[in-house]
């Protein structure tokens, strides 16, 4: 690509969200627009534990898995809850808004 | 088995889902529509942790009581009358004993205003205490990921204890000759799969199909939690199909559902084994239906469940507020430290310890620490104030400390003197009651999976 502008995941992603996935961790799935956008995902790596890490400002560690679901054209990234759901101090019991971060994702 | 060439095919068998959460509701076209195709089974899924720990603490439901009555009238009725099999899982939400006697109420209760007569089969999921600590001195509880290991003294403060239970039950319960079950708390698939699967049906595609029906409509596009949805399971595949003409199931909506609310897609580990989708298709069929195969269940060995429980952590008050003087939204974050601090301050002989949140919405209200945007956007600020103490009294008048405190702070550079938040009601402080937290969340490894209480009882 001799573009060196950078690309908005917006442009590529059909649907970005956040969710519980069991009480103590946070599953974010981003499905795409058309296959060749999850496969340049993909293929170049353009999700790593240290993007996710950077994006929401924790540790590499904190980030648990992250998978490439070919039948939904879709990545899926599961984290560590700061706070498990209901806990003193949490923000979001079901933590379906805590996707915002990926959103300013660029590529 | 299968390659014996006299085994007869096992004829299609249909699975009416009535919607994601007893309670949520469904359209009784949807269901009529369902029941015109003559299902096999009619089920639901009544329960979840993502309300929070509050419900299997407390015991009570998150679901609405005359929203599940009205679920429970249409199904029970339907199936008993027309002889199909009603099984409901996770009875109550959480599915521990006051949950489940909650709903048996409720079935109890139709049964006599509609003059129904059925056997009744309940299938308890509360654990002992003591079987729990026999399990963790014998190394046989390992926590979830993120979860610290479970200690004894997390076991003896939980309120309630339930086990996700898989198919055995269910199946034990039905070769009794139960017309309607009422489980406590269940593996979400275990109440489509259960029949199908003692039928004789594959449990890769049983259990991946009941995994799909537990959230009803969802899975279909545009999806719904309050709709109806049909599975239809043969031999070596399953079919999706929508019951009202507005959705549809696309592979692309069916395989998307498969993403949701858990960690990894390709294995769904549940009671005894695991789903395996690493060789799944998903197929347009027409007429908004989908064909789905390769859909695998591998055992595990030792059957390992899941165990959950809550304990009481407190009591919590709240207040809300607003703020939109500009030179205090700068100042927000130096503001309550310091109220923080002149609290603890006029409190430090009197022994109250009570933890203080601020939910500042409008800077990070949603996200807490993950919020990546420090600099404050917004004109004005939405302050939750919460407190937690040992007692409800103890919460409150830590509250009404620091709410009067934050109200009245003269900060550097305050221009406005009368009051530093609007508050929208009077009382401003609200007593919300107690507080729990998750404590256990953990697999325990088990030598029966038949082993949970069942009874019958003829209504």
């Amino acid at each position: 690509m001799k573009n060196k502008k950078k690309t908005s995941i917006l442009k590529v992603a059909r649907v970005i969200r956040s969710k519980n996935s069991g009480p103590f961790e946070l599953t974010l799935d981003i499905m795409f627009k058309e296959r060749r956008y999850y496969q340049l995902f993909k293929e170049k790596k353009i999700i790593t534990p240290a993007k996710i890490a950077h994006l929401y400002g924790i540790s590499k560690a904190e980030v648990l898995k992250i998978v490439y679901f070919e039948p939904s054209q879709a990545i899926k990234i599961t984290l560590r809850r700061k706070i498990p759901s209901g806990a003193p101090g949490d923000t979001d019991i079901y933590g379906a808004q805590q996707h915002a971060p990926l959103l300013y994702l660029t590529f | 088995m299968k390659n014996q060439k006299n085994k007869k095919r096992l004829p299609p068998f249909k699975i009416l889902s009535t919607t994601a959460i007893l309670g949520y509701g469904f359209p009784e076209s949807s269901f009529k529509r369902g029941l015109s195709k003559k299902p096999d089974l009619i089920a639901a899924d009544a329960g979840s942790t993502d309300p929070g720990p509050y419900y299997l603490g407390s015991g009570k439901s998150f679901t609405n009581r005359t929203a599940v009555k009205r679920d429970l009238r249409l199904m029970i009725k339907a199936g008993v009358e027309r002889k199909i099999p009603v099984i409901i899982g996770s009875a109550g939400g959480s599915g521990a004993r006051p949950h489940l006697e909650w709903c048996l109420d409720i079935v109890r209760e139709i049964a006599r205003e509609e003059n129904l007569h059925f056997r009744l089969g309940i299938a308890r999921a509360d654990v002992d205490k003591d079987v729990v600590l026999k399990a963790l001195n014998q190394k046989k509880i390992k926590p979830m990921p993120f979860v610290s290991e479970l200690t004894p003294e997390a076991i003896f403060q939980s309120e309630n204890i339930v086990a996700q239970m898989g198919i055995e039950p269910f199946v034990k319960l039905l070769q009794k000759g139960s017309e309607v079950i009422i489980a406590g708390r269940s593996y979400d698939p275990a109440v489509f799969a259960a029949l199908p699967i003692y039928l004789g049906y594959a449990p890769g595609l049983a259990f991946h199909l009941g995994k799909i029906l537990e959230c009803a409509a969802i899975a279909a596009t545009p999806g719904s939690g309050s709709d109806c949805a049909l599975g239809i399971l043969e031999e070596d595949d399953f079919i999706l199909e929508a019951l009202s003409p507005e959705r549809k199931f696309t592979p692309q909506s069916a395989a998307a559902h498969t993403l949701y609310e858990k960690s990894d897609p390709y294995q769904l580990p549940g009671p005894g084994g695991m789903i395996d989708l690493r060789e799944c298709s998903f197929e347009d069929i027409g007429n908004g239906r989908v064909r789905v195969r390769g859909s695998k269940f591998i055992p595990a060995d030792p059957y390992t469940i899941k165990i959950e429980g809550a304990r009481l952590i407190g009591f919590r008050s709240i207040s809300i507020a607003g703020v939109r003087d500009p030179i205090m939204i700068t100042k927000i974050d130096s503001i309550l430290k310091s109220v923080e601090i002149k609290v603890r301050e006029i409190l430090k002989d009197n022994g109250n310890n009570g933890k203080i949140y601020f939910h500042v919405y409008g800077k990070n209200g949603v996200m807490g620490e993950l919020e990546p945007i420090k600099k404050i956007l917004s004109p004005e600020l939405g302050i939750v104030i919460e407190t937690i103490g040992k007692t409800q009294e103890e919460a409150d008048s830590l509250l009404a400390l620091t709410r009067s405190i934050l109200l009245h702070y003269g900060y550097e550079g305050r221009i406005s003197t009368a009051g530093n938040l609007a508050f929208p009601f009077s009382p401003s402080d609200v007593a919300m009651g107690k507080v729990y937290e998750f404590s256990i969340y953990h697999l325990m490894e088990i030598d029966d999976p038949a082993n949970f209480k069942t009874e019958i009882e003829e209504l």
